[in-house]
């Protein structure tokens, strides 16, 4: 009896760390459904009389949100998909090719992923003007590709270097070459791991704020992080706007989140550990 | 058995990806660091300086201010997140998921994480308009609940800035550590833990005891991960104060990003750029180093 009265004090305050933790959402949700009139005799605690949703109308029109959530699930979409391709091409070769001097290509990769952007950003920014390539959505899929592949390198390289080589050794018997063992084998074995790539590299290129904001001046290339940053940097949006913003930058982080929950703490159990 | 070319056929499957790292990251870092040793505007080509971004580097205020709340950030988003994410771990996972189910520990736990996905421009966004000094939330609330005089201008006092934007970056960052500890205590041994209780220590004892042994791969994963992050914040900074008021929340970071792209020294700004560079490859280092003994010692003491 006196153990069960003390379990609900721990229960009870990590219930209320948690809630501060969803706080911010609700208080953004809130005052994204109140009209500017309400908002004023109110103030931001005050509860909603209705919904009103002009103010996220609004907003969505006035800086096209559409074109921007397609140019994040562009550039998202196409960065998950090309850096799976050229992490399981590089793990390819370093876990189960086990090619000469493997341990430093890969400890290259390593640094390469602990690099930060700061001291790539100028050069990548000045070549890319040089090449044509500024202010376009390819630029920044063809750099985050690459970024990502290092760390989907690192990761997938010791899941592969642990691949029961019996498959492999059989499959090369029956007469498979390279490319099937690669592509009928490897893969769809390893797909547990390709899907959790395939999510963290979507989120955190949806999320990647430094370069976008650098590769992407003009309105209609921007990422909705990008141009959700640049306008509150502009310091110009009313309390209406300015949580029509939130709000509308919040909802496809959840919906990534209750769609992708259970393969991203899995992910970060995997990705931290290896 | 096998010959020799088969084996370095494998070659060919990182062309690709050499290619691609030497153009996208190798040719750009080389660069970069060539640049911090000229006097370079963007346009023309870049003047031979020798060191002498360095040596202006050693005088200038603003970058030792920088570095130095580099290190409060640290303080903000790994030494704080880890310390309250592993007694948070440690009471979700061997209190609440012992004695009120996995389900409400995993909806806990949800709650924890969900800042860790949401784009730092967005978060940024949320606090910058929960701490503003006329109309924030924060404020109001404390003026409802009669403490008027304890509202502040959050994000625009010098003195306070640089604490708002900590503790900001807590809540950002709490939910990366919390998870990655829970994944590790499910290696734990629960019998461990079973004994320890039956020879009647109590949870401190046992956090101390056991847990925190257990974790010590993690803690290092996460400390090194976490200090790296807390380097290279940006996004943040940006939003939320544009490293003011008065440079009293300027990062490297930002201070590097604001030399090249809005004072155009881009010689000067590379040479920021390359002394951050060396500090997170050293500390990576370290980082590994320490993570790798801990691993080998785990499996050292349970073989």
């Amino acid at each position: 009896m006196r153990a069960a009265l003390r379990r609900y004090p721990v229960l009870i305050a990590l219930c209320l760390a948690a809630l501060f933790m969803v706080v911010p959402f609700l208080i953004v949700t809130v005052n994204a459904v109140k009209s500017p009139a309400e908002y004023a005799r109110g103030g931001p605690l005050s509860l909603p009389d209705g919904l009103y949703l002009d103010g996220l109308k609004d907003f969505w029109e006035r800086v096209d949100y559409g074109q921007k959530l397609l140019n994040s699930l562009l550039i998202s979409g196409s960065v998950a998909v090309l850096a799976v391709v050229l992490s399981v091409l590089n793990a390819y070769a370093i876990g189960i090719g086990r090619i000469k001097g493997r341990t430093w290509v890969l400890a290259f990769f390593v640094l390469a992923n602990m690099l930060p952007q700061e001291a790539l950003v100028y050069p990548l920014y000045h070549l890319s003007k040089e090449a044509g390539l500024y202010d376009t959505r390819l630029s920044v899929i063809i750099v985050f590709t690459v970024i990502q592949a290092a760390f989907g390198t690192y990761l997938l390289s010791s899941v592969l270097a642990r691949f029961p080589r019996e498959i492999i050794e059989a499959a090369r018997i029956d007469g498979a070459n390279r490319w099937q063992v690669l592509w009928r084998i490897v893969v769809p074995v390893s797909r547990p791991t390709i899907g959790v790539l395939l999510v963290f590299f979507f989120i955190w290129t949806w999320n990647e704020f430094l370069l976008p904001l650098v590769m992407l001046i003009s309105n209609d290339n921007q990422t909705v992080s990008v141009a959700l940053g640049v306008l509150q940097g502009q310091r110009l949006m009313d309390a209406t706007m300015t949580n029509a913003a939130a709000l509308l930058g919040v909802l496809p982080a959840l919906v990534f989140f209750l769609v992708f929950q259970r393969t991203l703490t899995r992910g970060i159990a995997v990705g931290a550990v290896k | 058995m096998r010959v020799r070319g088969a084996r370095d056929s494998y070659t060919l499957f990182l062309l690709p990806g050499v290619l691609a790292f030497l153009a996208v990251i190798v040719l750009p870092f080389l660069l970069n660091t060539g640049v911090s040793f000229t006097d370079w505007q963007g346009v023309g080509s870049p003047r031979w300086s020798g060191l002498a971004n360095y040596r202006e580097l050693a005088d200038d205020s603003e970058f030792w201010e920088s570095f130095r709340h580099s290190l409060f950030m640290v303080v903000a988003m790994a030494a704080v997140p880890t310390a309250v994410g592993l007694v948070l771990a440690a009471a979700l996972f061997d209190h609440v998921g012992r004695y009120f189910g996995a389900r409400i520990t995993a909806v806990l736990r949800a709650c924890f994480y969900l800042p860790q996905v949401l784009p730092i421009a967005v978060a940024g966004i949320v606090w910058s308009w929960i701490l503003a000094p006329d109309d924030g939330s924060l404020n109001a609330l404390l003026k409802a609940v009669g403490l008027g005089g304890w509202q502040q201008d959050w994000l625009g006092d010098p003195d306070l800035a640089l604490y708002s934007v900590m503790g900001v970056m807590v809540w950002v960052q709490l939910g990366f550590p919390l998870v990655v500890f829970m994944a590790g205590l499910q290696r734990v041994d629960p019998q461990l833990h079973e004994a320890a209780e039956l020879d009647g220590a109590g949870w401190w004892r046992r956090f101390l005891h056991i847990t925190l042994p257990q974790l010590r791969p993690e803690i290092y994963v996460v400390l090194t991960w976490c200090t790296i992050a807390a380097l290279k914040v940006f996004g943040a900074v940006y939003v939320l104060t544009k490293g003011g008021p008065g440079g009293a929340t300027n990062v490297p970071s930002y201070f590097s990003f604001t030399t090249f792209f809005e004072k155009t020294q881009v010689g000067y700004g590379a040479a920021i750029s390359t002394v951050l560079t060396v500090i997170i490859l050293a500390l990576s280092l370290a980082g590994l180093k320490l993570q790798t003994r801990a691993e080998d010692a785990e499996e050292g003491t349970s073989a």
